[in-house]
């Protein structure tokens, strides 16, 4: 299949399909990151988890909209204030549900998957109650449309920059707050020995609120930026699921480095195969791959081995 | 203690009270057009049961039975829609004698691994060898490297995903997303008339006792007592001398064969097989059936399949949009509050009454503990 | 004791055992053996490598280096439930019994039979088998809990019930990791009476950290510290070995 290209011709194509992945690769990451507090710090599977994405998507709709009619002159800075909210709403939603649902949950990880699940069917059929089945597209301000020329036959993207800058920056702030802050520490002291952690004075139940919303606040942001590669639906979120679990399942749960490298790997697999075969191929062969490799190394890219 | 290698005498009577109402009230009861549904919701009571075996005894949550369900579903579609494909009914294609669809996607020639499909033994052993085969190679990657519980659901997953993908991406060879439709003749046997629907439907229900006996058996025999044992304490079996990778391998493979089946008699039943019944949805829908029944219930899977989709039914036939309002509100209570389904209730509420009923009338014949302590048994996890 | 007698080959011979977790070696270049009929019993402070040990032998973890040999087979490259084929029954240090099943079933699924998928589909319940549990059911005091859920034990009597299960299993090596822990006074001099009952005709690896009940059984001790054999010998050698005395014993 790389027969009728040159070797040059071949790098620039790699390089524009990275690029062209770069969304989707940051769309992945911020997914995945709060997947990987919530799935491999807390042992919660949170099914669910692209509703609280398109949550966000919706809200920066929302605020996209209201610049629209109502502050036409501030238009071209919406998104980053819209970014702001759609981490409050999904975050103030994650809350709420970790306190009616997930926390009587803690010790049944399989039926978190059950229940999870059965919130996002809920979840969907309210979005589609409130915002329509249609979906909704953002405009994006000028600024973020163009494509800096870099070679002659390379062409980067700006919102693809930019929502790469804006990953790398919620990245190194998760990194910090899992594993320098203090309330970091906490959330890795309950995740270890419950009932330590609780015996030494730290209180369990606010940690757990508190970890899972930030969670699903960050999959609002993701939510925000998945509105530059794609219109948003009821649905939307179903789609990315899988996807997303893969991602951290594939980095070794615990690790965000792993779900780093292992988002921009599958993200860039997918992107780059896409230019050469059909996009449901490009999907089905680079899954196969990640299953495949979960088969031979099913602890994943980055795992302890640990003394039990 | 009974001797009985599958059933105990409550348990024989809850069989034969279920086999009086799919045998005779529900035919007397409902019109074609009913029964014909009912037919529909019992293909779906096969993967239940299956899930009762794999989830319920054997603690392995499998996400991806559509997976299994499609396959056997698509090896008894092949067959039909080959039939139906005759040189005479094709004849205005610019290939005659090949499916509609491979005609539409410019294909001329049946590719070769629809050739072996002309054969209705073939197409039988298929439909249980195909999923089967593939249960045991998922089962045996998975569990022989000791994958399981949250990692083996979502594997299984991805792979109802990639299935699907793959079925709707490769149209000319599977249908794509309309899948095989217009299936006519079974062996010359029109499937399609009213009275055809009604023998399929008593064939069903005895193909569904058939695996209901040897869900008994299974649960009855060591290897039943194992599963539950493997489920709590899994190294304790493993150090008992077990290889506990292949109990789960049987478990799993039991309930890929069984959701084989079912889908198979979908195709027969209802006409048609497409991808919809293959993703990730629809294998999560299964599930909630079994965790309605009763996850440690055999014939709980009947009627929680049955009362999901009789419930499905009714709702998004008046009420659309309360129907996902309402499944996921049921995902929620089931694992809330009642995670023994439909079975735990009548376990715990009913079934007390009716003893005590019956005792206050008979002197106390025997006392002491029950002899159905696995079907007591707390949830998994 | 054995002067004058040719030395018999071991049941069990651990050489140059080492493990290591990401670096750190929870057991390093262990060797020791065991005797038929011999009670062994390993002390050692906590993360002295006890249950490592234990572990190790009966394929729970993978050895970095080293072997085991156990009746001149290599148990390092078995699987768990080939070992347990080859005579080596474990207890865990944490009951560990099913909890869904009744005493009877419990003790049933490890009576050596019908250990494949379809020896299990096929095993019947017959009157060897019954007596066996019957007979297994009174050695452990629990004779007339048999139809009992197991759920319903006591923490002493699920200690027993899973002793129980290893007897019926018939193991040449027993490995108990903790037997007595968090039993009562009168449990602990049964269980003490029990084990020495059991032990005729076999061989056990003991943890245990309540003296007195080392006292009672032990042939031999072997004390651990920082995965490394500290002394070994009979109990009143080890008490009285001033490296002992220092990290064990002394505080």
């Amino acid at each position: 299949m790389f027969g009728d290209y040159s070797i040059g011709d071949l790098g620039s194509i790699f390089v524009m399909q990275g690029f062209a992945g770069l969304i989707l690769f940051s769309v992945y990451v911020l997914m995945a990151l709060g997947l990987a507090i919530i799935f491999g710090q807390m042992g919660v599977i949170n099914m669910a988890h692209g509703e609280f994405m398109i949550l966000g998507a919706y809200v920066t709709w929302m605020t996209s909209n209201l610049f629209q009619s109502y502050l036409p002159g501030l238009f071209s800075g919406y998104f980053f204030l819209a970014m702001i909210l759609a981490f409050l709403a999904s975050g103030a939603l994650g809350m709420l549900v970790e306190w009616v649902l997930i926390r009587h949950l803690y010790k049944r990880p399989l039926d978190t998957l059950l229940a999870t699940w059965g919130l996002s069917l809920m979840l969907q059929q309210a979005y589609r109650s409130i915002f329509g089945a249609r979906e909704v597209g953002v405009e994006l301000p000028q600024w973020m449309l163009g494509s800096l020329k870099v070679t002659d036959s390379i062409e980067v993207p700006i919102n693809g920059v930019f929502v790469m800058g804006l990953t790398v920056l919620i990245t190194i702030v998760v990194a910090y707050v899992m594993y320098k802050s203090r309330w970091g520490r906490q959330v890795r002291a309950v995740v270890q020995n419950r009932i330590m952690a609780g015996a030494v004075g730290i209180n369990t139940a606010k940690v757990d609120r508190l970890t899972f919303a930030l969670g699903c606040g960050i999959a609002g942001v993701a939510g925000s930026a998945f509105t530059m590669i794609g219109s948003t639906g009821p649905t939307s979120g179903q789609l990315y699921i899988v996807d997303t679990f893969l991602v951290v399942v594939f980095g070794g749960a615990a690790s965000l480095l792993g779900t780093i490298a292992s988002a921009f790997s599958i993200s860039q697999t997918q992107s780059t195969l896409e230019f050469f075969t059909s996009g449901s191929m490009a999907k089905v062969l680079t899954l196969l791959a990640v299953v495949g490799i979960l088969m031979l190394r099913p602890q994943g890219l980055f795992a302890l081995k640990v003394r039990k | 203690m009974t001797d009985n290698r599958f059933t105990n005498r409550s348990e024989l009577i809850g069989i034969l009270v279920l086999a009086v109402f799919l045998v005779v009230i529900l035919p007397l009861c409902l019109d074609v057009f009913r029964l014909n549904l009912v037919a529909k919701y019992l293909t779906y009571a096969f993967v239940a049961l299956g899930l009762v075996i794999c989830w319920g005894y054997g603690g392995i949550l499998s996400l991806g039975q559509g997976v299994f369900f499609g396959l056997g579903g698509y090896c008894m579609a092949m067959f039909l829609k080959l039939e139906a494909s005759s040189v005479e009914n094709t004849k205005i294609q610019s290939t005659p004698g090949i499916p509609d669809f491979m005609d539409w996607n410019q294909i001329t020639s049946l590719p070769l691994f629809w050739q072996p499909f002309h054969s209705l033994t073939f197409t039988i052993a298929a439909v249980i060898l195909v999923p089967g085969l593939f249960a045991l190679v998922i089962g045996a990657a998975m569990f022989k490297r000791r994958v399981g519980g949250t990692y083996f659901a979502i594997i299984t997953q991805a792979v109802a995903a990639i299935l699907t993908i793959l079925i709707v991406g490769q149209q000319g060879y599977t249908g794509g997303i309309n899948g095989m439709t217009d299936l006519r003749t079974l062996k010359g046997w029109d499937i399609r008339p009213d009275h055809a629907k009604v023998v399929l439907y008593f064939f069903e229900v005895g193909l569904l006792f058939i695996c209901i006996l040897i869900a008994q058996f299974i649960r009855h025999s060591k290897l039943g007592r194992i599963l539950v044992a493997m489920r709590d304490q899994e190294d304790r079996v493993r150090f008992s001398g077990y290889s506990v990778a292949n109990f789960k391998i049987f478990a799993f493979c039991v309930g890929a064969i069984f959701a084989a089946i079912g889908g198979a008699m979908f195709a027969l039943q209802v006409g048609f097989m497409s991808p919809s019944f293959v993703g990730i949805v629809p294998s999560i829908e299964m599930v909630i059936y079994t965790a309605v029944g009763g996850r440690l219930s055999i014939l709980g899977a009947v009627y929680g399949t049955m009362l999901v989709n009789f419930a499905k039914t009714s709702l998004s036939e008046s009420f659309p949009e309360l129907w996902l309002f309402g499944l996921g509100g049921l995902f929620i209570a089931v694992v809330l509050a009642f995670p023994n389904g439909l079975a735990g209730i009548w376990q715990d509420h009913v079934q007390p009454r009716i003893d005590r009923l019956i005792s206050s009338r008979k002197p106390k014949s025997e006392s002491g503990w029950t002899d159905n302590s696995v079907a007591d048994g707390a949830p998994a996890e | 004791m054995l002067i004058g007698h040719q030395p018999k080959p071991f049941l069990l011979a651990v050489e140059g055992l080492t493990v290591s977790f990401d670096g750190f070696k929870a057991v390093n270049d262990l060797s020791f053996y065991v005797e038929e009929n011999e009670i062994r019993v390993i002390i050692g402070p906590n993360g002295a490598g006890k249950t490592t040990v234990l572990d190790l032998i009966c394929g729970k973890t993978k050895a970095t280096s080293g072997s085991i040999a156990f009746r001149g087979k290599e148990l390092t490259k078995l699987k768990e439930n080939q070992i347990v084929k080859a005579g080596v029954g474990r207890k865990f240090q944490t009951p560990s019994i099913y909890d869904d099943l009744t005493v009877f079933e419990n003790l049933e699924i490890s009576f050596p039979r019908g250990r494949t998928v379809f020896g299990a589909l096929t095993f019947t319940r017959d009157a060897v088998v019954r007596d066996r549990v019957h007979e297994v059911a009174e050695m452990i005091f629990l004779k007339d809990r048999l139809d009992m859920s197991a759920a319903l034990l006591s923490h002493g009597q699920k200690q027993w019930l899973e002793i129980g299960m290893l007897l019926i299993q018939d193991p040449d090596l027993l490995m108990l990791d903790e037997p007595v822990a968090g039993m009562s006074v009168s449990e602990r001099a049964k269980t003490a009476e029990l084990l020495n009952r059991i032990i005729k005709d076999r061989s056990v690896l003991v943890i245990e950290h309540d003296m007195k009940f080392v006292e009672d059984i032990a042939h031999k001790v072997t004390v651990l510290h920082q995965g490394q054999i500290l002394s070994e010998g009979t109990m009143e050698k080890v008490k009285n070995d001033p490296k002992v005395i220092e990290v064990y014993l002394g505080h």
